[in-house]
C-alpha cells in the first residue's frame, strides 16, 4: 500500500467508457453473494462522491442490517452545488451504469423500488431517462430480477440535495432536513431503511463490479481511493467534466486547468473552501488524511479565479445563494447567511469598522456548530477561507 | 368543472391520491398553467384531502412552484458565480431590454416573465438561463437577441 497522500495528476476514463456491457455486468453481479458485494465494495473503499465521503459499503451494510417489511434504494440527482455539472452527463451518457448498481444495491439491502431524484433544472432529461429505465426494467423482467425504477422530479431547491430533505420533498412536504439520527439506514424514505447514493457513487460502483475491488483501489491514495470526476469551471480555458485520479495537489491541477493566472480556486462548491495560490502545493484533493498537508473534501466542483476578479464579489456571490436556499427552520442558518451578507456589505461600504469582520467569522462559527443541517454547517466553509485569505479585498 | 379542475383529476388520476403525490400534481398543474392559483391549490386539497394550508406550505417552499401569476414563457437567468462572471448581467440587460420589463416583471401582454435563479449546472457553458424547461447556454446579448426573436414569432 502507498502511504503518499498525493499524486501527480492522471486522467482516466472509466465512468464515460461505455462498451455496453451493463447486462452481463449485472447478470453476473446479481449472482454473487450479498455479503460478499458488501466485502467487495467496502474493500474498494468507495466513498461517497456527493460531497460528504460516507463509505459507501458500510452504507450497504447498515441498511441491508435493518430490519424492515419494504427498503429503498435512491439516487440523488439533485446536483444543484454551484460548480457541479457531473451528474448530468452521467445520467445522460450512460444511465445504464447507474441503473445497474441501483438494482445490485436493491438485491443486497432487499428492495425492490428504485427512485432517481432529478432536479427539475434537469427536466429535458426526464424523457431520455424514462426510455432508458423502461429497458432497464425490462431486462430485469427477462432476466426474473423484480426491480422497478421511477423518476421524482424536484422543483428548485438546493436543500433537497441533502437526504432527509430529499425524503420529505418525495413525501409531499417542504424540503426540510430532519434531525439527525434516526439515519436513513434505518428510518429514511417513509420511515423505511433506504440508501441514498450520489449519481457518480452509483456509476463507480459499476466499474467495481465491473473490474473488481482492487483495480478500483490501487488507484488514488491512502484515505482516497479510486477516482473522481471533477467539475471544471471559471477561468479556465478548459471548462467541463474530467476524471482524474484521486490525491494530486492543487498545484498539479492548476498546472494543468489554469490560466496562467490563476489567483485561487474554490474547492467544492460555495459549501467548500477557497485556495489561495500561496496554498496551492500544500493542497490535496481528497478525503481524510493530513499526512503532508491539507486534504479537501470535494463533490468535485473546481472553480478558478484569476486575478482580475474579486474576491469580495464572490464571496457576495455565494452568500446570496446560501441566503436564498436556507430552508430557514433553524435560526443560526436562516438569521446567520442573512447577517453574514448584510455585515460584508456594511464594511464594503465602511458602515463598519474592519474588525467587524471578526465579529462575522465568529457567526459563522456558531453557525458551524449550531445548523442543523450540513447546508448551515459549511457556510462558514466559504466565508472563513475567503474572508481570512483576503482580508484586504473585503475592506477596500 | 373547469379544466383547472379537470386537470387536476386527471393528475389525481394518474399520480394517486397519497400525500407522496402532492409534488407531481403541482408540478403538473405548474406545467400547464405556468403558476399555482389559490383556486387550484384548494382543488388540490379537496382532491388529496388535506388542508390546503398543506399544500401552499410545500408549493411555496419550492422557487420553480410559482404561487404568483406568471407570462407563458418563464424565463429564468442563472446568476450564480460562473454565470455572473462570464456575462450574466449583459444577457439579463438584454433581454430587459427586448421585453421592456425589470427583473421580477411579465410583460403586459402575459407571455414573458424575467427571472433569476440559482446554479443551473452548466458552469463550463456559462452563462446560461431556461425558458420554461428548455436550457441556452453559452449565450452572448447576439444569441439572446436570436434566441428570444424565435419566441416572438411562436404564436398560440
Amino acid at each position: 500500500m502507498t502511504t503518499n497522500t498525493s499524486y501527480p495528476l492522471k486522467r482516466v476514463d472509466f465512468i464515460f467508457l461505455n462498451e455496453n456491457d451493463w447486462k452481463q455486468i449485472l447478470s453476473k453481479t446479481l449472482k454473487r453473494d450479498k455479503q460478499e458485494i458488501i466485502n467487495c465494495l467496502m474493500s474498494s473503499e468507495l466513498k461517497g462522491r456527493g460531497g460528504a465521503g460516507f463509505p459507501t459499503g458500510l452504507k450497504w451494510k447498515l441498511t441491508s442490517d435493518s430490519e424492515a417489511d419494504e427498503k429503498f434504494v435512491i439516487c440523488n440527482a439533485d446536483e444543484g452545488e454551484p460548480g457541479t455539472f457531473k451528474d448530468r452527463e452521467i445520467l445522460s451518457q450512460v444511465p445504464q451504469k447507474v441503473l445497474t448498481a441501483m438494482a445490485v444495491c436493491a438485491y443486497v439491502i432487499g428492495a425492490s423500488k428504485g427512485f432517481i431524484y432529478l432536479r427539475g433544472e434537469y427536466k429535458f432529461l426526464q424523457h431520455a431517462l424514462t426510455n432508458a429505465i423502461n429497458e432497464f426494467e425490462h431486462y430485469c423482467e427477462d432476466i426474473g430480477f423484480h426491480f422497478q425504477t421511477s423518476i421524482f422530479m424536484g422543483s428548485g431547491a438546493y436543500i433537497c440535495g441533502e437526504e432527509t430533505a430529499l425524503f420529505d420533498s418525495m413525501e409531499g412536504k417542504r424540503g426540510e432536513p430532519r434531525n439527525k439520527p434516526p439515519y436513513p439506514t434505518s428510518f429514511g424514505y417513509l420511515g423505511k431503511p433506504t440508501v441514498v447514493n450520489n449519481v457518480e457513487t452509483l456509476a463507480h460502483a459499476f466499474t467495481i463490479f465491473k473490474y473488481g475491488a482492487k483495480k478500483f483501489r490501487d488507484l488514488g491514495v491512502q484515505y482516497s481511493r479510486g477516482t473522481k470526476l471533477f467539475s471544471v469551471s471559471g477561468d479556465t480555458p478548459t471548462p467541463g467534466i474530467f476524471e482524474l485520479e484521486l490525491g494530486m495537489t492543487l498545484q498539479d491541477f492548476v498546472e494543468e486547468f489554469g490560466d496562467g493566472d490563476t489567483k485561487a480556486v474554490q474547492v467544492g462548491g460555495a459549501s467548500g473552501f477557497l485556495v489561495p495560490r500561496k496554498r496551492f502545493s500544500e493542497t490535496a484533493i481528497g478525503y481524510q488524511g493530513r499526512l503532508t498537508g491539507i486534504s479537501l473534501p470535494t463533490g468535485g466542483s473546481m472553480m478558478l479565479f484569476n486575478s482580475t476578479r474579486s474576491m469580495y464579489n464572490v464571496l457576495h456571490n455565494y452568500l446570496d445563494f446560501f441566503r436564498e436556499e436556507s430552508c430557514g427552520q433553524c435560526t443560526p442558518c436562516r438569521v446567520g447567511c442573512q447577517q453574514l451578507l448584510a455585515g460584508i456589505e456594511a464594511v464594503k461600504r465602511g458602515e463598519k469598522h474592519s474588525s467587524y469582520l471578526e465579529k462575522l467569522l465568529k457567526l459563522s462559527e456558531t453557525m458551524q456548530l449550531t445548523a442543523k443541517c450540513g447546508l448551515g454547517q459549511s457556510v462558514a466553509n466559504s466565508f472563513a477561507s475567503i474572508v481570512e485569505n483576503f482580508w484586504e479585498e473585503m475592506v477596500f | 368543472m373547469n379544466s383547472t379542475q379537470a386537470l387536476i383529476k386527471d393528475l389525481a388520476i394518474r399520480y394517486g391520491r397519497e400525500r407522496t403525490s402532492l409534488l407531481p400534481i403541482l408540478q403538473g398543474v405548474v406545467e400547464q398553467e405556468k403558476y399555482l392559483t389559490e383556486f387550484s391549490m384548494i382543488e388540490i386539497a379537496k382532491e388529496l384531502d388535506i388542508p390546503a394550508s398543506d399544500v401552499y406550505g410545500t408549493a411555496s417552499f419550492y422557487s420553480f412552484l410559482e404561487t404568483k401569476k406568471m407570462g407563458r414563457y418563464i424565463i429564468r437567468v442563472c446568476k450564480t458565480i460562473t454565470c455572473f462572471m462570464k456575462g450574466k448581467n449583459q444577457v439579463l440587460l438584454t433581454i430587459e431590454d427586448m421585453l421592456n420589463i425589470t427583473l421580477g416583471e411579465t410583460t403586459p401582454d402575459g407571455k414573458f416573465t424575467l427571472l433569476q435563479t440559482n446554479c443551473l449546472g452548466w458552469c463550463h457553458k456559462a452563462p446560461a438561463m431556461m425558458v420554461n424547461d428548455e436550457v441556452y447556454t453559452e449565450l452572448t446579448p447576439e444569441r439572446v437577441r436570436e434566441i428570444l426573436g424565435q419566441y416572438f414569432r411562436r404564436n398560440e
